[in-house]
């Protein structure tokens, strides 16, 4: 056991996979010598060499395309997009090929690869660095999609994504990268897709969100819970598959629900998990669904991000909403 | 040889039959079984093609891509490949796919819209068509890195048009393989058209073989009608790479005698002179057929025979695809992960 950060639970993940699994390879740019713009990757090259943890060409195509054939011919590729924002080049490959070779060749030729991307924002980072649109690639079906939000997650979710026999995107909330420590216990361990992670029990109001979002909803329901609403907080982890048994007991109980996520309103998560309530729990609820997003404007340079993403105020103003209904 | 082929263009049988200097060597070194597999493969090849048309005609196959006229393209660089590589095609391929051993039957579901097509015989490296323009180079690229890391005796071929090399695919793809020296082959055929857009306005290079060069790897040209030669570049490229020297691209000059699919008109830009110069004076069949009659290793009777069986396979594979009970509506939800998560069972029962 060893107290890490978030993104030392990556490097953990991956150091322990390509200790244990000689099929697995990293690649992506900067992720050798240098060990990584965010250190994700820091020490593996000196560990594991140069073939098995790749610097490549600055080609995001070409790095997931070349992860695709890896893994159709039998290792375990693990590809870094060095900011989601960079994912797009690699968007043809990824929804044409990826996601589909599985159902394309009827199983003879499944694509097992994991995709790395930090996502999001809140650092600060240049323009184009911050985008959060998830949403594309939980929409496109032979793909899963989780996002850690702890360090114990972020090692275990990423020992589950490499052994996962379907591809899976992996997005690293940068903005709490190196926000939390936490034991993280050395050698293999995994965290199960699908399950959603109960982060605290309340009454009156669910708060469901995932990545850097989670540390907001649990300020938020901190301080709902001085002016006396009590808050269930849910990380979803898993956005495909998701866990819809675990939000529906939670609004069942709370007859209440208020989603947060960074990436603009319209078609987000947020729509379909609150469809899916309304599907499976209208006749507890207390009052509407109340998202709290990102606005539907290109994610702004970081002059206004704070604007941009939701804040605990802007949540706790969805909570009084709720509760007042 | 590689090195003398970089700069020309590499012939063996001319079209009107005869052999080049170059070629007379080449061509007594092959066996009379080879020579006669080339006729034979081009020909079966040929009557699945004209067959799959007819059929798209009659409404029983979907909107096909006709091939003829790059027969020896496909099947000169394919009878060159071992069951151990990669081969990772685009749409026209089914030449390619036919010697690489997918049965006929498979080829012919996957035009009459049926995803079980795309499941070959078990051991098989064949991927299903690729239709993306270019997307198949990276992953292609990838596999020959897995088998170079594994050290796989084996190379990955992507198969690709004219059209392909303008994508950043073809970049991205040719770069990693020149920086890593992977056993691909990145094998062009140049037909000349990317549906109606001439080779012209593709790229202001001349050739697609001379962009190797950007990538530090040999770039071989050759008249792409000419099954030996085909044949021959393509068993170099596959030496190469199995040695260890890494990438090659073959561009393999040719015509795609009909539209560029069912659903298109070829007329509408194309010349009928350019049309007629190809198809009557440039055949890849044809200059086989008149060089292997004049060495005595085929007669109008072999010729008939040839063809005649040729068409019973074409007819056996259309009877047995057309025999293959309609797909059940849930099958949708089939392969689409490994394990069907919650929400597609839910949705499945739907159906």
């Amino acid at each position: 056991m060893s107290e890490i950060t978030l993104v030392q639970g990556v490097c953990a993940g991956l150091d322990t996979a390509l200790r244990e699994d000689p099929r697995v390879v990293v690649l992506g740019e900067d992720v050798g010598k240098n060990g990584g713009v965010f250190r994700a990757t820091e020490g593996l090259w000196e560990k594991f060499g140069e073939e098995r943890v790749i610097d490549t060409p600055l080609a995001e195509s070409g790095i997931v395309g070349a992860a695709i054939g890896m893994a159709v011919n039998g290792l375990l590729p693990v590809a870094e997009i060095q900011f989601m924002g960079f994912i797009y080049p690699a968007f043809e490959q990824i929804i044409s090929h990826a996601a589909r070779l599985r159902q394309r060749t009827q199983g003879q030729h499944p694509a097992s690869l994991v995709i790395r991307a930090p996502y999001g924002g809140g650092i600060r980072a240049p323009e184009l660095h911050s985008d959060s649109t998830e949403s594309l690639f939980v929409h496109t079906p032979g793909l899963k999609v989780v996002v850690p939000s702890t360090p114990y997650d972020a090692k275990g979710l990423l020992l589950a994504a490499i052994r996962d026999p379907d591809p899976v995107i992996f997005l690293e909330p940068m903005k709490i990268y190196r926000s939390m420590r936490q034991e993280v216990p050395d050698g293999w361990y995994e965290v199960s897709f699908g399950q959603a992670r109960k982060v605290c029990t309340g009454e009156d109001v669910t708060l469901i969100s995932w990545g850097a979002m989670v540390p907001v909803a649990e300020q938020a329901a901190r301080a709902a819970s001085d002016e006396g609403v009590s808050c269930e907080v849910i990380d979803l982890r898993s956005l495909y598959p998701l866990d819809m048994e675990a939000v529906i007991d939670s609004v069942k109980k709370t007859g209440r629900a208020v989603i947060i996520h960074e990436a603009p309103k319209t078609a987000g998560l947020g729509a379909e998990l609150a469809s899916r309530i309304h599907e499976e729990a209208f006749l507890w609820m207390e009052s509407p669904v109340e998202r709290v997003t990102g606005y539907d404007v290109p994610v702004p340079m970081f002059a206004l991000e704070d604007a941009f993403r939701p804040s605990v105020e802007r949540v706790g103003a969805a909570v009084q909403k709720v509760m007042n209904f | 040889m590689l090195k003398s082929m970089d700069k020309m263009d590499f012939k063996v049988v001319l079209p009107e039959g005869r052999l080049t200097d170059e070629g007379r060597c080449v061509w007594k070194e092959l066996s009379r079984e080879k020579k006669l597999d080339f006729y034979r493969w081009m020909v079966q090849v040929r009557q699945f093609d004209r067959r799959s048309i007819l059929l798209q005609r009659q409404g029983r196959i979907g909107t096909y891509a006709p091939m003829a006229g790059q027969e020896a393209a496909q099947v000169g660089s394919a009878l060159a490949l071992s069951k151990e590589d990669w081969i990772f095609p685009s749409y026209r391929e089914v030449g390619v796919n036919m010697v690489a051993g997918i049965p006929l039957k498979q080829i012919l579901l996957h035009w009459m819209g049926r995803v079980e097509g795309n499941r070959f015989p078990e051991g098989s490296r064949v991927l299903p068509p690729y239709v993306p323009i270019a997307t198949q180079l990276p992953q292609a690229m990838g596999a020959a890195w897995a088998a170079k890391m594994k050290k796989e005796p084996s190379v990955a071929v992507a198969y690709f048009g004219d059209g392909a090399t303008s994508e950043g695919d073809f970049h991205e793809a040719l770069n990693f393989a020149g920086v890593f020296r992977l056993p691909v082959i990145f094998f062009c055929q140049n037909n000349q058209y990317a549906i109606s857009t001439p080779f012209r306005r593709q790229s202001a290079v001349p050739t697609v073989a001379e962009r190797a060069a950007a990538y530090h790897i040999p770039g071989i040209r050759v008249d792409g009608n000419d099954v030996v030669a085909v044949h021959i570049a393509m068993e170099q490229a596959v030496s190469r790479g199995k040695q260890g020297e890494g990438a090659t691209l073959i561009e393999a000059v040719t015509y795609r005698h009909g539209a560029h699919t069912t659903a298109d008109d070829a007329t509408r830009y194309r010349e009928a002179e350019e049309v007629e110069e190809w198809v009557r004076n440039r055949d890849p069949i044809h200059r086989l057929e008149v060089l292997l009659k004049a060495e005595g290793l085929l007669t109008d009777a072999d010729i008939r025979d040839w063809e005649e069986a040729s068409r019973q396979v074409v007819e056996h594979a259309v009877k047995e695809a057309e025999s293959v009970p309609a797909p059940a509506a849930d099958h949708l939800f089939a392969h689409v992960y490994e394990k069907m998560p919650l929400d597609l069972i839910k949705q499945k029962r739907d159906v």
